[in-house]
């Protein structure tokens, strides 16, 4: 890149290549003292390619109408097209694998402390990547119009019809019927193939773009300024990218293994029966990557207008964590915060429960199970606050080093 | 002259900003009603259906709008909940579950309809009696015409029943 002249001379004059580069991957150091969970924000990416590649293969046979969807998927795709159902398979897997990757990013987010000043704008563009991911998984799970697909549609639609005043409205409105029925099917996947994917790369810019601006956080939380970076860090482009490369091909690995041998977990057996407007099947749960919010909702079995404000709640919370918990250096990492660190590994184990519950029957000693379970998640959101003032104290009376 | 000059400017400003913002109104309004049922499906609205084909005991389904609705004639050893019943003992109920919109199934040997979702019950005459269901399965708008029922028009019966 050094060299001007030619053919990237000429493009540089015009849009001025190198400095994008420079900024963009050649001059963005990473601190040394990081480890391999920050690979996975380049593997969400990967993942993301995965989906539109795949989504554009199965797109090219698949068919938006509540009489055909059906068939053009489990038919066409995965018995006449050849190799087809890799397609399929491969795109079902990236959608689930989508949710483990971007947990793991999340969560390395929180546990660091990423999420704080200055990186507030990283946060929060990550944060709408998630719901506008979880919207395109929502909407992609309707397509192939099975009985879980439908069921799912009807039972999160009718969430909606519980806004007071004008939610019954709003629901025939998202559905263009009274029930999910073939105008849902098409605009949900005019959303899922056009607006969503669009937005998300969208946002996708603003988050590497903001990364870049503020710099990578580390495992200790040291604050670093760019010129520090430089002289004890690593470059993104070549020296971190080919460290990548090698988590990728693991992860490939991995993908392809399920792809092919276990791709059970994201092709719901009950799905392939076609959706049935009068026949509710017996034991309807939503893919693994929602059940822990789910749960919340069901946690309070008791009461339907809290179980709802716990679920919106249990959802959107995680945006507000860099102003829940401002405690500053020595005690941005949650390596270096003893108090931290127990309620983060309790919420992480709640996490895990509430999945585990979310696929239960919710009757007995479940439904109190679930619902001691979804208090201990939102511990973890109004202890923060408690804990980030008794570190700030500790600060300003000169502890902590 | 200068402030003359200020004050045209912000008048094309409000003037342009206003247009554009009756123009966006416009997209906008269009946009939502797009959304809106088509007219063939807010039309299919009335359905008639022969009472006397059920027999004590027996429940049967028919589809109204898309949803089902459950017909259920009661034997004379069930309990009756009299401002739920039609002629003395049909109980005609939409069949989507009041939490979430599932379908629950009738349970002849319980006498009870059991929502598969999240576990919720409603007795013969569809009131809710235990789970998250947060209240009784709602009755579709009906008109009596000797033994048979229309459902999608409000009759003075079905008046009647929402008042009391
Ligand atoms: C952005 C992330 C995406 C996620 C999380 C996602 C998720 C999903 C999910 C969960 C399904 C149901 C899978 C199944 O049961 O087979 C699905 C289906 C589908 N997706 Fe995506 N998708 C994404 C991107 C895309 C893109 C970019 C396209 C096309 C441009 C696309 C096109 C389709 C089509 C046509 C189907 C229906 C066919 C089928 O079910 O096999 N998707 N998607
Ligand atoms: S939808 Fe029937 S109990 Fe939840």
């Amino acid at each position: 890149m050094e060299k001007k002249g030619g053919f990237m001379g000429w493009l540089d004059k015009r849009l001025a290549v190198d400095s994008l580069w420079k900024v963009m991957m050649s001059e963005y150091y990473l601190p040394k003292n990081i480890n391999f969970l920050w690979s996975f924000g380049v593997l969400t990416m990967l993942v993301f390619v995965i989906l539109v590649i795949s989504g554009i293969f199965v797109l090219m046979y698949y068919k938006p109408d509540s009489h055909m969807a059906f068939d053009s998927v489990n038919k066409t795709i995965m018995m006449d097209v050849a190799y087809g159902w890799v397609f399929r398979h491969t795109h079902a897997v990236a959608a689930s694998i989508m949710f483990l990757v971007l947990f793991v990013h999340m969560g390395r987010g929180i546990y660091y402390g990423s999420y704080k000043a200055p990186r507030e704008v990283v946060w929060v563009t990550g944060f709408i990547l998630f719901v506008l991911m979880a919207a395109t998984a929502f909407t992609g799970y309707l397509l192939p119009w099975g009985q879980m697909s439908y069921w799912a549609a009807q039972t999160i639609t009718t969430l909606f019809s519980k806004i007071p005043f004008i939610g019954p409205d709003l629901v025939i409105w998202i559905r263009g019927n009274y029930i999910v029925e073939d105008a849902t099917l098409t605009r949900f996947f005019a959303l899922h193939v056009t607006l969503l994917p669009a937005l998300i790369l969208v946002f996708t810019a603003v988050h590497l773009y903001a990364v870049r601006i503020v710099g990578s956080n580390n495992e200790d939380g040291i604050p670093m300024t760019k010129e520090e970076k430089k002289e004890k860090g690593i470059p993104f482009w070549p020296v971190f990218m080919s460290k990548e490369y090698f988590v990728m091909s693991v992860f490939l690995l991995f993908f392809f293994f399920l792809v092919f041998f276990n791709y059970n977990f994201a092709m719901d057996p009950i799905n392939f029966q076609p959706a049935d407007y009068l026949q509710t099947p017996p034991h309807i749960y939503p893919e693994w990557y929602f059940l822990a919010f789910y749960e919340v909702l069901r946690g309070f079995f008791f009461s339907e207008a809290l179980g709802l404000i716990a679920f919106v709640l249990s959802m959107f919370i995680p945006l507000f964590l860099p102003w829940l918990d401002t405690s500053p250096y020595p005690y941005v990492s949650g390596k270096h915060r003893p108090m931290f660190k127990v309620i983060w590994w309790i919420f992480v184990a709640d996490f895990v429960a509430l999945t585990i519950l979310g696929k239960l029957p919710p009757t007995g000693l479940f439904a109190w199970i679930g619902f001691v379970t979804s208090i201990i998640y939102f511990i973890f959101f109004i202890a923060l606050p408690i804990i980030a003032a008794i570190e700030k104290k500790k600060v300003a009376t000169g502890g902590g080093r | 002259m200068a402030e003359e000059k200020v004050s045209r400017r912000d008048f094309l400003l409000y003037a342009m900003g206003g247009w554009a913002a009756v123009g966006l109104g416009g997209v906008l309004y269009a946009m939502y009603k797009t959304w809106e049922p088509l007219p063939e499906v807010k039309a299919a609205g009335v359905v008639k259906f022969d009472l006397s084909k059920v027999k004590p005991g027996q429940m049967k389904v028919v589809q109204w709008r898309g949803k089902p609705v459950f017909v259920l004639r009661l034997t004379p050893e069930m309990k009756k909940c009299s401002n739920r019943v039609i002629k003395g003992e049909y109980v005609v109920v939409l069949g989507i579950c009041t939490h979430l919109g599932c379908i629950p199934n009738w349970e002849p040997d319980r006498q009870i309809f059991k929502c598969p979702c999240h576990g919720g019950e409603y007795d013969a005459c569809g009131v809710n009696t235990f789970g998250p269901p947060p209240r009784p399965l709602d009755i579709p708008p009906f008109k009596i015409e000797g033994n048979t029922i229309v459902l999608g028009e409000a009759g003075p019966e079905y008046e009647k029943m929402m008042k009391g």
